[in-house]
């Protein structure tokens, strides 16, 4: 298991050549079939959707896509998706739900996008919306944070019946930076929020946020990606028959139940 | 008086009335922290100054624009439920500290003792205009109202109760969004309170939200805009990304009625805005709507 710190971790996920979604899902998915628009007002680069087949079974792939060099990045907004990505999301989960698909989503943004357009067109709606969808969907769902699962942005694709995290992926709430702009008022304070906010795979794991954590090569996963690839293989090809076996109905009971049991406060009985 | 004097206490009242007021009305102990009453009050939208006296009996809002400014949950409850029809649910649930963050156990101890309330959210029971409902009420003066374990479970719990007892729900929203101090366990609350609005949902029962000042971040993401029916407060802000960060990323002012509630109503987020003194006829016409039965017995309108 990887003894990096936050900080070389947050180094590490933000390399140059970490694989992203354009290297797995072609390694990963045959068939693959990528599906455009949310129906409602346009078609967002920074989430890919589509169908495909792993192994033998038809999935439906829902990705945030980090770009490998800057003209990638542009086109898919350094994978911060507006409201009509998650829209897409949506409507092809909601697709997924009609053909009894398993739906895989691979989650990568340093979160969903601030701008005056994602405002108007109501990003707080469009993630709110998912959150509540996804946990009564009646399919199973994977989420696989592959690098930065940042805040809402991140979260709207991960409620899911089990999360797994790369060995070196974050999850959190804010941006080290910005916990430490706001907390702190002191930007440069990133690397000590990074270590006290707690965000990486083991902390969540202790957490029960996430249950899975996939291992990555010595270094990175830059370093070997078709071995991450098989890696990332060897864990879905597991859960995805278990997930796929649970009657519908205890899956949502058991979905439900994986967050409602998260929280942590104290309660005085007899007030 | 000076000049100068004036305007000190107009900057000191200002201030004051993001912190919490004292009322000498009412019956409940009094809060910690006594700011004294001041003459005047302050918009932070038009920046007009009215006397304190003319603001409060226009229920805190402002009567040159019409900002529906921020109340404490007392007041909010006063001017929303029957009275004394209010039973606490969940009174008992306090904070921990989840990723040792420093100080925010002192914090927490600090804003329970100057709000008169141990968390952000106070949920419970209540009628308005008969109608029994479970209500929760947000109050920024706690930490802004930010959502931590004990926002996310109360709320949560709230709608597992109206589940179970077949009510509607009313939440008076308000927050600056997620609890940063509780890491990821606050960013989960997103999750789990939107799961419990799914059950209450697919049991037919009806989810009304009142955005009020201010509905922004992880709560907009999440329980605030998942109402069957959206009323907001004129005036108020309702956003998802903070007016800055937005600014840093576009490099330029942004216009003043960005994220206003007046806002969200041309882009298509919000039903309809609704003031403050027609709060209480406008929630019984929608349970009356919605077929909701009235309980029997009177104990009087709303207090305020």
């Amino acid at each position: 298991m990887s003894s990096l710190t936050a900080t070389q971790r947050l180094a590490l996920i933000r390399e140059k050549g970490r694989p992203t979604v354009r290297d797995y899902i072609p390694a990963l998915f045959n068939n693959f079939l990528e599906l455009h628009g949310d129906r409602h007002f346009g078609d967002d680069a920074a989430i890919i959707g589509g169908i495909g087949m792993f192994d033998s079974s038809p999935v439906t792939v829902i990705a945030q896509v980090k770009g490998r060099n800057l003209d990638e990045n542009k086109h898919s907004n350094f994978s911060m998706p507006h409201p009509e990505g998650y829209r897409k999301a949506l409507r092809l989960a909601k697709q997924a739900e009609k053909f009894h698909r398993p739906v895989i989503c691979l989650v990568d943004t340093p979160g969903a996008f601030c701008g005056i357009e994602a405002e108007k067109r109501g990003q707080g709606e469009a993630i709110a919306r998912n959150l509540m969808e996804f946990m009564t969907l009646k399919t199973p769902i994977i989420s696989i944070v592959l690098g930065e699962g940042g805040s809402g942005g991140a979260l709207a694709l991960a409620v899911c019946d089990e999360l797994a995290m790369l060995e070196n992926a974050l999850y959190s709430v804010i941006s080290p930076r910005g916990f430490a702009s706001i907390l702190w008022k002191d930007a440069s304070r990133e690397s000590e929020a990074a270590e006290l906010m707690k965000i990486t795979a083991e902390d969540l794991l202790r957490f029960g946020v996430c249950e899975h954590i996939i291992e990555e090569p010595e270094g990175g996963a830059h370093i070997d990606p078709g071995l991450t690839t098989e890696n990332i293989a060897e864990y879905i090809s597991e859960a995805l028959p278990r997930l796929k076996a649970v009657p519908t109905e205890e899956l949502l009971n058991r979905r439900y139940d994986k967050f409602r049991r998260i929280g942590v406060f104290a309660e005085e009985s007899g007030i | 008086m000076a000049l100068e004097d004036l305007f000190k206490v107009v900057k000191d009242r200002s201030m004051a009335d993001t912190k919490p007021k004292t009322d000498t009305k009412q019956k409940k102990p009094a809060r910690g922290v006594e700011i004294p009453k001041g003459l005047l009050f302050k918009c932070p939208r038009c920046g007009t100054v009215v006397y304190r006296d003319e603001f409060e009996r226009s229920r805190s809002v402002c009567t040159a624009c019409g900002y529906h400014s921020r109340i404490n949950y007392r007041e909010r409850l006063e001017m929303t439920a029957d009275k004394d029809t209010f039973e606490e649910l969940d009174a008992g649930l306090t904070s921990l500290n989840p990723i040792d963050f420093p100080g925010y156990e002192e914090k927490i101890e600090e804003l329970q003792k100057s709000c008169g309330m141990k968390e952000a959210v106070v949920t419970g029971v209540c009628k308005i205009h008969r109608y029994k409902c479970v209500i929760g009420i947000m109050d920024s003066n706690f930490m802004m109202a930010s959502m931590g374990s004990v926002v996310g479970e109360k709320i949560t719990r709230a709608f597992e109760y109206a589940t179970e007892h077949k009510l509607p729900v009313v939440l008076f929203t308000a927050s600056g969004g997620a609890r940063m101090q509780e890491g990821i366990i606050s960013l989960m609350q997103m999750a789990k309170t939107s799961g419990a609005i799914a059950r209450h949902s697919e049991a037919g029962q009806l989810y009304v939200t009142v955005m009020t000042d201010p509905t922004t971040g992880g709560v907009t993401a999440s329980f605030a805009s998942l109402g069957d029916i959206i009323i907001a407060e004129p005036k108020v802000l309702i956003g998802f990304a903070g007016r800055r960060v937005i600014e840093g990323t576009i490099k330029q002012k942004l216009p003043d009625d960005f994220q206003s509630a007046e806002f969200m109503l041309e882009n298509g987020f919000v039903d309809m805005i609704v003031e403050r003194r027609i709060m209480r006829p406008t929630l019984s016409k929608i349970f009356r709507t919605h077929g909701y039965t009235r309980t029997e017995e009177y104990r009087g309108g709303a207090a305020k």
